[in-house]
């Protein structure tokens, strides 16, 4: 078992257990906090099943970021879903055998690979070009679109210029799954892109990727508008002491 | 005060470029100790404010899920840059929705995260420093709390949440907002933002009923503290005798008398208005409504009905409930609280009202949406009631209507750029720049259509926009409150036809 092996072994087990634990802990956190007042943004669902659906579209279609901006809009809504596909389609190196599903999937999420660096370039001129967004960008902001940047990058190098060793990969993948460890290509290429993607796992509950959890618990999209019909306590307002007179 | 050049009206809304600093200077004055100690705050700054800061900012997170989600979520996507009236207005990027929450999220980034702690410059963590102090009270006091950004943010972070909790901390150092703090001061001690006291009202009382006999010959009553009556009002104290609130409360009187229905003002809580809300402070909140229960149930009321005004809409609408319910004491056919337009839109679907849309034939109105009415409330039982309603009232009481711009209405509404306790002279410069980009709107609807009338369901828009129309060359007697149509249009029987 060659050191790269073992390094990339223990940096990806290392990784998943970062990103797990500290997803895991700030969703227990957003959880537990609770939110003593009724602060949705009206007009709002009146129903649990209308806030469903005002989340669902947020989530899939960016509803409010629609609203604001149609740039931002769109580079933001491909870079997501290119995003989403490219994950999809990294499955057939975690299932054997690979599911039908992601076996069709396989072309598309090729192209998606492009559409997530068109996406990336878009939000990155923004931040460079609009004087506005280029005010609020801190280091980080633009770290973190390299980061990206450059998982997709070297992604694509990987596909269309230097191959490396996908079934000795898939074996490495899966050995890791299963604790029975398989060596690992070391091509460069590769091993960027590893690095690169352990790295994103381990900034994402430290950082603002965090808005991926975190919106669902986000309370002016997901109260439902029923104060009046619905007595609504929580934290410290369940712990307020009756009101004097009949009830 | 500074002199300041009111901003050109456009033919279209620009935004403009990033000016830093520009508004660095718009400061409100600073509570003086007695105000402060009614409420419970520490005169001046203590000694280690520091450390209470940063301490009150983790408590205030703890018990927040809203603020955990909006302090970590934010990706910095620019969204709401070009959204807040403020920044519209001055071009300072402090100003930008997302700038003026980064004020109070650096600093809790720099105390309670991981990155913020260990790698500050990469994410622009700031320690807790007396320039930090400054920033926050400069630009915390030039956020009306109007949730506009709340609307196109992705994660929907409303920058109202975080401009409370900075003005809770502040309080909580002893670096309060004189104007604020006063004005709550006065609704502990004497039942009213203005610190009227009851037989003054009775007296105000009195005389807008012989005003009312004089001008339509009918009896309507402005009935005080009377027990057993059906509906306890609740209104903000501008409308007993602000121009033009005080025409609003004419027609809410002239509503009840015509359907018959018996109602009260109380003289313990005079007040509708809960300023309580813009400071952050829920002890305060909570002390301020509870006056309100107490009246209701001192009187034994049925109902209970809020006059116009945008955020007491909001604190009765979404919060009463939570703070100072149940309501099982009032009767359960009506919605507790009722909002006035709820109560006279009902009655004109009943048929209940006579409006004579003519006597409103000089007037070419639009209506502009309040914030707090728009973005965090309702009317009526379905969502968007709060647009619906008030325009229905509109169309029946007046003959010529005409809506602003759609991105400049309803859930888009722009602020008057007075609200949120900003409403005071100290702050009278940014005040008129706010308020530039519903000035543009109106500009567009008064050159196509001839408006010569606003009406708004708000107290304060009605005091701002009487201050701040002049500035860009509009009749300051534009503005009126969707009661003062109705109490034009409405027929009182035989003696008025």
């Amino acid at each position: 078992m060659s050191a790269v092996t073992v390094g990339y072994a223990l940096l990806f087990y290392a990784a998943s257990t970062v990103f797990a634990l500290g997803v895991a802990r700030k969703i227990y956190i957003y959880a537990r906090t609770p939110q003593p007042l009724k602060i949705p943004t009206t007009p709002a669902p009146v129903t649990r099943l209308g806030v469903a659906g005002r989340m669902l579209r947020e989530v899939t279609l960016f509803e409010s970021l629609f609203k604001s901006n149609k740039w931002t809009w769109l580079f933001g809504w491909v870079f997501h879903f290119a995003l989403l596909l490219v994950l999809l389609r990294h499955l057939r190196y975690f299932t054997e055998p690979v599911w039908g599903w992601v076996v069709l999937i396989q072309p598309f999420g090729v192209y998606a690979g492009f559409a997530m660096v068109a996406g990336l370039a878009g939000l990155w001129a923004r931040r460079v070009l609009v004087d506005r967004v280029r005010y609020i960008s801190n280091p980080s902001d633009h770290l973190m679109l390299a980061l990206l940047a450059g998982i997709a990058a070297s992604g694509l190098g990987l596909k269309f210029a230097t191959h490396t060793d996908i079934v000795a990969l898939k074996a490495f993948v899966l050995g890791l799954m299963y604790f029975e460890w398989q060596p690992l290509p070391a091509d460069p290429l590769l091993l960027a892109h590893l690095t690169l993607v352990a790295t994103l796992m381990i900034v994402f509950p430290v950082s603002k990727l965090l808005h991926a959890p975190g919106v669902f618990f986000s309370p002016t999209r997901n109260q439902a508008d029923n104060p009046r019909e619905h007595r609504h306590v929580a934290g410290w307002s369940a712990e307020l002491e009756s009101p004097v007179g009949r009830s | 005060m500074a002199a300041f050049e009111p901003p050109a009206l456009e033919e279209y809304t620009v935004t403009p470029p990033v000016h830093p600093g520009v508004m660095a200077h718009s400061r409100p004055y600073v509570a003086k100790p007695e105000h402060q100690a009614q409420l419970g705050f520490p005169g001046a700054l203590v000694d280690n404010w520091e450390e209470v800061a940063v301490k009150k900012l983790g408590e205030q997170v703890s018990q927040s899920r809203a603020l955990q989600v909006f302090l970590d979520a934010c990706v910095k996507c620019g969204a709401c840059t070009d959204k807040c009236h403020y920044y519209l207005g001055t071009g300072d990027p402090k100003n930008m929705p997302v700038a003026r929450q980064d004020l109070l999220r650096s600093v809790y980034r720099r105390y309670y995260t991981f990155a913020g702690k260990y790698f500050p410059w990469l994410v622009g963590a700031r320690a807790m420093t007396k320039d930090v102090l400054n920033e926050w009270y400069a630009y915390f006091h030039q956020c009306s709390q109007c949730r506009r950004c709340s609307v196109f943010c992705p994660y929907g972070i409303d920058t109202a949440e975080i401009s409370m909790a900075a003005r809770d901390i502040m309080d909580a150092v002893g670096l309060g907002q004189k104007y604020s703090n006063e004005i709550i001061g006065k609704v502990l001690k004497i039942g009213n933002n203005l610190g009227l006291p009851e037989p003054a009202l009775r007296d105000t009382l009195d005389g807008l009923e012989e005003d009312v006999k004089e001008e339509t010959g009918a009896d309507v009553k402005f009935p005080l503290d009377v027990k057993g009556a059906e509906v306890l009002v609740i209104t903000p104290s501008a409308d007993f005798f602000a121009e033009p609130h005080v025409d609003g409360l004419i027609g809410y009187a002239k509503v009840f008398h015509a359907a018959g229905i018996s109602w009260t003002l109380s003289s313990h809580a005079s007040e509708a208005a809960n300023f309580s809300m813009f400071i952050g402070d829920h002890k305060n909140l909570r002390r301020v409504a509870l006056r309100i229960r107490e009246a209701a149930l001192d009187l034994g009321v049925k109902r209970i009905v809020v006059g116009e005004c945008g955020h007491a809409w909001r604190v009765a609408y979404s919060f009463w409930n939570t703070l100072i319910g149940p309501f099982d004491f009032l009767d359960p056919d009506y919605p507790a609280p009722q909002h006035i337009c709820e109560v006279t839109y009902d009655l004109m679907q009943r048929g209940a009202l006579k409006l004579d849309r003519s006597a409103n034939d000089d007037k070419i109105v639009t209506f502009h949406d309040s914030c707090n009415v728009a973005r965090a409330s309702r009317m009526g039982d379905t969502p968007g009631g709060q647009f619906t309603i008030p325009r229905a009232i509109i169309r029946a009481s007046v003959n010529k209507f005409h809506d602003m711009a759609p991105e400049t209405i309803q859930e888009n509404t722009f602020c008057c750029g007075g609200g949120g306790g900003l409403l005071t002279d100290d702050l009278v410069e940014l005040r008129v720049k706010g308020a530039l980009p519903r000035m543009q709107a109106l500009k567009q609807v008064v050159e196509e259509y001839g408006v010569n009338h606003i009406a708004a369901i708000c107290a304060i828009c009605k005091s701002q926009f009487t201050k701040v129309l002049p500035y860009y060359k509009f009749p300051m007697d534009m503005i009126g409150g969707v009661h003062g149509l109705v109490s034009k249009a409405i027929r009182l029987g035989a003696v008025n036809q």
